[in-house]
Order: C-alpha cells, then sequence, then structure tokens
C-alpha cells in the first residue's frame, strides 16, 4: 500500500478525507431483507422472485469484477455457473458430511482453477478475439456436462438434483431457508466485492481496463492480474451457479447454464452498469422482474380479450422497447440513471 | 446522499412488495376446480405447443359446457407462459398453486421437461401431483419414492420397449431379433441419452445388435451421421430426435438411400409438424405415438358439434384438429379429468385439493369401458395406476405417414415392464438414498 502524507496535523484538522456516516439505510435494508422478508413474504415472492434476483446479481457481480472492472469481455459465465454447480453437486454427493458452506464454495474455489485455465488467452489476445475464446468455453464446458455422466451421478436424465440443504443441523429446504441461504452468501460475497474493487488489486484492475499498455508502464503485472481478475469472477460465478441449481430451481442440467443464461448475465451488466456493484442489483431486478411485471399487468389488463399468444409477443415486444430506451437514454446503465435522478431530486425544486 | 435516497427508495418499494403480497382474506370456496395451463406460445417449440393447448382448452370448454364440469364441478382455467424454461415454469407454478379465487388446484402439468425436474420437489413438499405424459422423470415410475410425480403412460424406458417390441412383431418373432442390426439416432441431449440404458439391457436380453449414433443440437446438418448408419447397415433405425434434427435426419436418410419404412421416430418425433417438411422422402415414415392423430375418434365428434362448430374452439388453424399435437392436449386433460372424477368417487363431488387427487390418480382405472363412455377408445390406451406404479400402461401405437396425414397401422404396442423395472427401482434407489427419502409402503396405502 501506498501511505498517503498528510499535511502535519493542527489542532482540530479532521484526519479523515472523508466524513463516515453511519450507514442507517443499508442497516434497514439489511434488517428488512434478513428479518422482514422472509417472516412476511409468500412462497411465491421468497421462490419466483427473489431467490433468482439475488443469484442473478450475484453472477451479474462476478461477470461485472471481469468485464467491468478489468474490462475483459465474456460470455461465457453461464459455463462457469455450470462449473460451480457440477462441482458443488459433486462434492456434496461424494465426500460424506461435507458441510453445505464448504461445498459452496468448494464449488466456486473449482469454478475459479477453471476460469484461470480459461484466462490463459487473455495474455495474448483482447476485445472481440478474447470474447470468441470465452464462447468457446461456453460451449465446452456445457459439452462436458451432458457427454460424462460422472458428472451427474449417472441419472438417466443428466440433470443433478439439490442435495439436503443443512447448516449447522438447520433444514434450509423450506423457500425462506433457502432465500435466506442465499441472502447470506450474496451479502457476504457482496462485501468482500465492494472492499477488493476498492483495494489495490480492484485499482490495478481498473488501471487496466482503462488503458493495459499504461499499466504496464507503471509497473503492474497487467497478464497476473488479468488472469486473477477471470479466477475472481468465476469463484463468483461458481457459487452463483450452484445457488442457482440448488436454492432456486432444485435441478439443473447443462441445459440450465446455456448460452442464454451467458447473454442475460451480459444483459444485466450492461443495462444495469458497467463497474458498478449496485448497477448488478439494478440490471438483475430489470431482466428478471420486469417481464414479471409486465406479464401480471397484461393478464390483469387484458387476460382472456386477446389472444394468448399475441399478448405474450406483445410483452416482449415492450420489454424490448425498455431495454433500447434506457440505454438510449443512459448508456451507462440505470445505476446512473438512479444517481442523476438522486441528484436531480437533492436540488428539486431548482433546476440544474 | 444519492445512494442513501437509493436506499430509501429501495425500501419502501420493497415494503410495498411485501406489503402487496400478504394473503388477502378468504373469499367463500366457489364450487369449482382450477386448471393451471403452464404453456408456452412463445420461444423456439412454440409451434408444437398451441394445438396441445387447442386441445387442452377444447377438452376443458367440453366439460363445462355440454358435461356440465365433472359431476357438476365446474373447471375454470388460466395461462402461464413458460417459454418451455424451467425458471418461468417454476414462476407459474409458485403464482398458481394456492390457487385461483378460492379454486383450488387439484393436479399440474408442468408442460416441459427442465420445468417438470425443478418443480419435482417443491410439488412434493406442497402436496400437489405433477402429471408429465411422455417426459419427465422415468424413474418417478416408483411411486414409493415418488409419491407426487406421475410419468403416466409412456415413459422413454418403456418407448424403447415398445420399439423393440414392434421390431420383433415385424421379424416375426423375439427370438428373431437374435442378430439383427437396430441403430438409435439421438438428440445428444439428455432427453435423447435416456434410451441407452434400456436399450442396453434390451441387446442383451435379446441379442441384437445395438448401435448408438448421437446427433449435436440442433441437428441440422446429419451427413455424417446417415453415412455412419449406411456403412452399419442397420436393419432398423429408432429415430430420437426433436425439433429441427427430425425432418432433417428423415431427409438425410433418403439422401443416403437409407429406406424410410425402416425408420420409427419416437414420441417427440411422430407429429405432422416433423413429417410436413420432408415432402416426399417422409412418406412411408414409421412413428411411435401414446396419442395418435386423426379426426375420427368418438371424441372429436363430441368437441366438433359442440365446440368448434359453434366458434368456441382455441384452435386457430383448423386444419390442426385431429393433428397429434392436438389430440396429446385432449389426452392430457382426459388423464387429469379422470383423476379429478376418481377423487371425487372417494371424497365426494367437490373441488379436491392436491392430495386427494394424488389419491385419485393412484386409483385412476380407465378401462376400455371408460374409454368408450368418454369418447378416447382407439386415442387413449387404458390406464391403471397404483400407489406403485405410476406409469399405468406402457403402450403405444405405431403410425405411417403417407404422406398427407398419418395412418395408424398398429394397435397398441405394449412395452416389456416387467424387464425393465429392476433399472427403474435402481434409480430411484439411487435417487432415495441421495435425498435422504425414505420409500414409502404401498401396501399400506391400499
Amino acid at each position: 500500500m501506498t501511505t498517503t502524507h498528510l499535511p502535519a496535523s493542527h489542532d482540530g484538522a479532521p484526519l479523515e478525507l472523508q466524513e463516515r456516516r453511519a450507514p442507517w439505510p443499508l442497516a434497514i435494508l439489511l434488517a428488512v431483507a434478513f428479518v422482514l422478508v422472509p417472516w412476511l413474504g409468500d412462497d411465491y415472492w421468497l421462490n419466483a422472485i427473489l431467490i433468482p434476483f439475488l443469484v442473478l446479481s450475484l453472477a451479474g457481480l462476478g461477470l461485472n469484477l471481469l468485464t467491468g472492472y478489468t474490462g475483459q469481455t465474456s460470455v461465457g459465465a453461464a459455463g462457469f455457473m455450470a462449473v460451480g454447480a457440477f462441482a458443488s453437486y459433486g462434492l456434496l454427493l461424494r465426500v460424506p458430511g461435507l458441510p453445505l458452506p464448504l461445498a459452496l464454495a468448494g464449488g466456486g474455489a473449482i469454478a475459479a482453477a477453471v476460469g484461470l485455465v480459461f484466462g490463459i488467452p487473455s495474455n495474448r489476445i483482447k476485445g472481440f478475439y478474447l470474447m470468441v475464446t470465452t464462447l468457446a468455453a461456453q460451449f465446452f464446458l456445457e459439452w462436458v456436462f451432458t457427454k460424462f455422466p460422472w458428472f451427474y451421478n449417472h441419472a438417466s436424465s443428466g440433470t443433478i438434483s439439490a442435495p439436503r440443504l443443512e447448516l449447522f443441523g438447520l433444514d434450509l429446504h423450506a423457500p425462506a431457508g433457502r432465500y435466506l441461504l442465499v441472502l447470506g452468501c450474496v451479502t457476504l460475497l457482496t462485501w468482500v466485492a465492494v472492499n477488493l474493487v476498492r483495494s489495490q488489486i480492484g485499482r490495478n484492475w481498473m488501471a487496466i481496463r482503462d488503458m493495459d499498455t499504461a499499466a504496464a508502464v507503471i509497473g503492474i503485472p497487467v497478464d497476473g492480474y488479468k488472469r486473477l481478475a477471470f479466477a475472481v469472477s468465476s469463484f463468483y460465478l461458481g457459487v452463483a451457479g450452484a445457488l442457482w441449481a440448488f436454492a432456486y430451481l432444485g435441478t439443473a442440467s447443462a441445459g440450465s447454464f446455456d448460452i442464454n443464461r451467458s447473454f442475460q448475465i451480459l444483459f444485466i451488466i450492461i443495462i444495469g452498469g458497467m463497474g458498478s456493484i449496485a448497477g448488478n442489483f439494478v440490471g438483475a431486478a430489470f431482466i428478471s422482474l420486469l417481464p414479471l411485471l409486465l406479464n401480471q399487468i397484461g393478464q390483469g389488463l387484458l387476460g382472456g380479450n386477446v389472444d394468448a399468444g399475441q399478448l405474450q409477443n406483445l410483452q416482449k415486444i415492450i420489454f424490448g422497447v425498455l431495454i433500447i430506451w434506457f440505454l438510449v437514454k443512459e448508456p451507462e446503465g440505470l445505476i446512473r440513471l438512479l444517481a442523476n435522478l438522486g441528484e436531480r431530486l437533492k436540488a428539486w425544486p431548482l433546476r440544474f | 446522499m444519492s445512494s442513501s435516497l437509493k436506499r430509501k427508495l429501495a425500501v419502501a418499494l420493497l415494503a410495498l412488495g411485501v406489503h402487496h403480497a400478504l394473503p388477502g382474506s378468504a373469499l367463500a370456496a366457489p364450487n369449482e376446480q382450477f386448471f393451471p395451463l403452464a404453456t408456452y406460445r412463445v420461444g423456439a417449440y412454440a409451434s408444437s405447443g398451441i394445438p396441445v393447448w387447442a386441445g387442452m382448452i377444447d377438452y376443458l370448454r367440453y366439460i363445462n359446457e355440454v358435461e356440465g364440469g365433472i359431476n357438476g364441478v365446474k373447471l375454470v382455467w388460466q395461462e402461464c407462459e413458460t417459454e418451455w424454461t424451467a425458471e418461468k415454469g417454476i414462476e407459474c407454478y409458485e403464482r398458481f398453486k394456492n390457487g385461483l379465487d378460492g379454486a383450488p388446484v387439484a393436479v399440474y402439468q408442468p408442460n416441459g421437461a427442465p420445468a417438470a425436474y425443478a418443480l419435482a420437489d417443491k410439488a412434493a413438499a406442497d402436496k400437489i401431483p405433477l402429471i408429465t405424459l411422455g417426459y419427465g422423470r422415468t424413474e418417478a415410475t416408483d411411486g414409493s419414492v415418488f409419491p407426487y410425480n406421475f410419468p403416466v403412460m409412456l415413459t422413454f424406458y418403456s418407448e424403447a420397449s415398445a420399439v423393440i417390441e414392434y421390431i420383433a412383431r415385424r421379424e416375426g418373432g423375439l427370438d428373431k431379433l437374435k442378430g439383427k442390426k437396430i441403430a438409435t439416432v439421438y438428440h445428444d441431449s439428455a432427453y435423447g441419452r435416456e434410451t441407452q440404458g434400456p436399450l442396453a439391457l434390451l441387446a442383451e436380453k435379446y441379442g441384437f445388435e445395438n448401435i448408438q449414433i448421437p446427433v449435436a443440437d440442433p441437428g441440422n446438418e446429419q451427413s455424417a451421421q446417415w453415412r455412419q448408419v449406411r456403412q452399419a447397415k442397420p436393419d432398423w433405425v429408432f429415430l430420437r430426435t426433436w425439433g429441427v434434427s427430425t425432418p432433417v435426419a428423415i431427409k438425410t436418410a433418403a439422401r443416403f438411400g437409407f429406406p424410410v419404412e425402416r425408420i420409427i421416430g419416437d414420441i417427440w418425433a411422430s407429429s405432422d409438424e416433423d413429417v410436413l417438411p420432408t415432402g416426399p422422402a417422409g412418406k412411408g415414415y414409421l412413428a411411435l405415438t401414446p396419442y395418435p392423430g386423426g379426426a375420427d375418434f368418438e371424441i372429436h365428434k363430441k368437441i366438433k358439434e359442440h365446440i368448434l362448430d359453434k366458434g368456441k374452439s382455441d384452435l386457430k388453424d383448423p386444419k390442426s384438429f385431429g393433428s397429434v399435437y392436438y389430440n396429446s392436449g385432449l389426452v392430457n386433460a382426459a388423464i387429469a379429468v379422470e383423476a379429478i372424477r376418481a377423487g371425487q368417487a372417494r371424497f365426494g363431488k367437490r373441488p379436491l385439493d392436491g392430495d386427494e387427487s394424488r389419491w385419485g390418480l393412484e386409483h385412476l382405472d380407465i378401462d376400455d369401458a371408460r374409454l368408450k363412455a368418454i369418447g378416447f377408445h382407439g386415442l387413449m390406451q387404458p390406464l391403471r395406476l397404483s400407489c406403485s406404479d405410476h406409469e399405468g400402461g406402457g403402450a403405444a401405437k405405431v403410425q405411417q405417414w403417407d404422406g398427407s396425414s398419418w395412418k395408424l397401422i398398429t394397435d397398441w404396442v405394449q412395452a416389456d415392464r416387467q424387464t425393465l423395472r429392476p433399472l427403474i427401482e435402481a434409480k430411484s434407489g439411487v435417487y432415495a438414498k441421495e435425498k435422504g427419502i425414505a420409500p414409502r409402503d404401498c401396501r399400506a396405502d391400499g
């Protein structure tokens, strides 16, 4: 760490450069998420809305570390999710008595190792060419988990299913339990990510993103940090994949992690905001919740009067138009849009 | 400041959402049974789905309007788009599982393999039976481990066995299979691989040569596979493709000179949509199906009279009336209706909940007389389920494409289910062990 040379302290001069405030809004949000929601939320909200939203946010976070912070475009996100899911499943199945957190972390670690391997080409190639190698990773990994029955314990249908979800003897199988498991993982990993991007590692990543030649000139080992970004990103994606399979779907096959999932996660970070932690949550909410909202509205307003197929297509059209509109309005993502809105509200009713 | 504001907004939104989610006061229960329809009208498989939903809705409408409901209990239904995915399938299930305006859910049809797998545990926890006709977990046939899963009529295992039985019939007996070559050209996915286990077992038992040739998804180029077929010179080809890979397979086979009359398509390669694009190459193609095409069955006359001719049908294209997929919708709906009826016989003529209709399904006995009464004779096989057997039938008919329509060329070809049962029990045993499920005792359940 570099040391900051502050001017010699005078009496009464603040030593901290930034005012520290108690993070009350965050505390309230967490209290609501951890206490109020599992207490009040019904199965539909937990199973169908909040759990997938949180897992997709985590996956977006993983990809954002690689793409948004380090500037390495990847369309293989779902492949690494698959590694995490199948690895966690294999660990729980073949290592008796392994506690769930270790299995998730183990799945993440194996995904990180795989990510490290697929990150090697980033030494030499960048941009679109690197994107194509991650595409290869996506198809290769999907193929591996279809081809070799060992990965899915020789099940006739090629699917893995969630093992017993237990933590310290507590059964997490009820929706509230699975929700808390996901929320706990997401909170912990988000906290780690926030600190990671503020640390030297994060600053190095951003330096590489902004201009890798310049980063190399000031002495950052560019190749190593790129590979590290691949590994850390894959760790996050691996944990997200395991949660997707166990806590959300309850089952998974290679098909659950196809190229469409990769695109979905890429859209989350593009729409939410590249290089932003909170942007992942906003993007995931947009991608996963808005279609549901449109569907409910469509069903409520027009259900029964309009041909059901047309209604579905109409929702797709509205969703697509909204994506384009938001991106035209603010290419830096929804998080930037919200930030601008907040600034304006602060000065309201005056204009700036 | 802006970020704190955002968070406040988020909290407020969340609180609103949670408030909205609180269950409203229970209304007086109406005398209605909710029939959730998890459909796919958009996405890659929409074209096959649309006639299925038409079949289902037409039958439900027929039951309501002509028969006055099931013993007076009217059916209400609502659609939810799944796009054939697991995620949307879960969302629909969670939306529907508590019923609609007080009308309870009796049975749930996930209509899509990914959703069926994802819902298996959830439905068991909620005590709602899942009916999966022609797809879903084969090992769920063992109802002692899977009390709420019903892969009725024809699992992939039975399908493999039925094909072998049919080939034996053509060859002149099971003993004539010895030394024959049977190639399976399959879609390289979980679905395509599912018949490998049973075919290996049957090959060992009957002494035929079992050749497995995978087609990678999506399968729109199959020269390599059919060159392989030509080299192997099999006596029969069992075609387990789906979607675009089926017409491509038939056309490529013709190009390589493999006789189309020796290709037997499986349940997902047996629809009109599979053969129409093949033109003359598909003439003579055989396919196996538990719900044959045709509009001459008794039920079609009734539906035509009461629904179609009165303009109440959900069918957009009247030409699809009697197509394989439309008929599959009829059969799916009929099984659910008959299960509710069986449950009502015990629990009273009122809307049933999931557990009561599970009882109904496990005591479902649709014999020939019953099939004639409901107009499904010939379209649907006799079906008898029990606690330990959630499949029931295990038979299929073989139909042949004559260039413009399907012609049935056999009666029901029965699978040899006894031979395959140990395979199923081994798989369900593995599942029970993995999940820590204690199989229930089916003798106690009567």
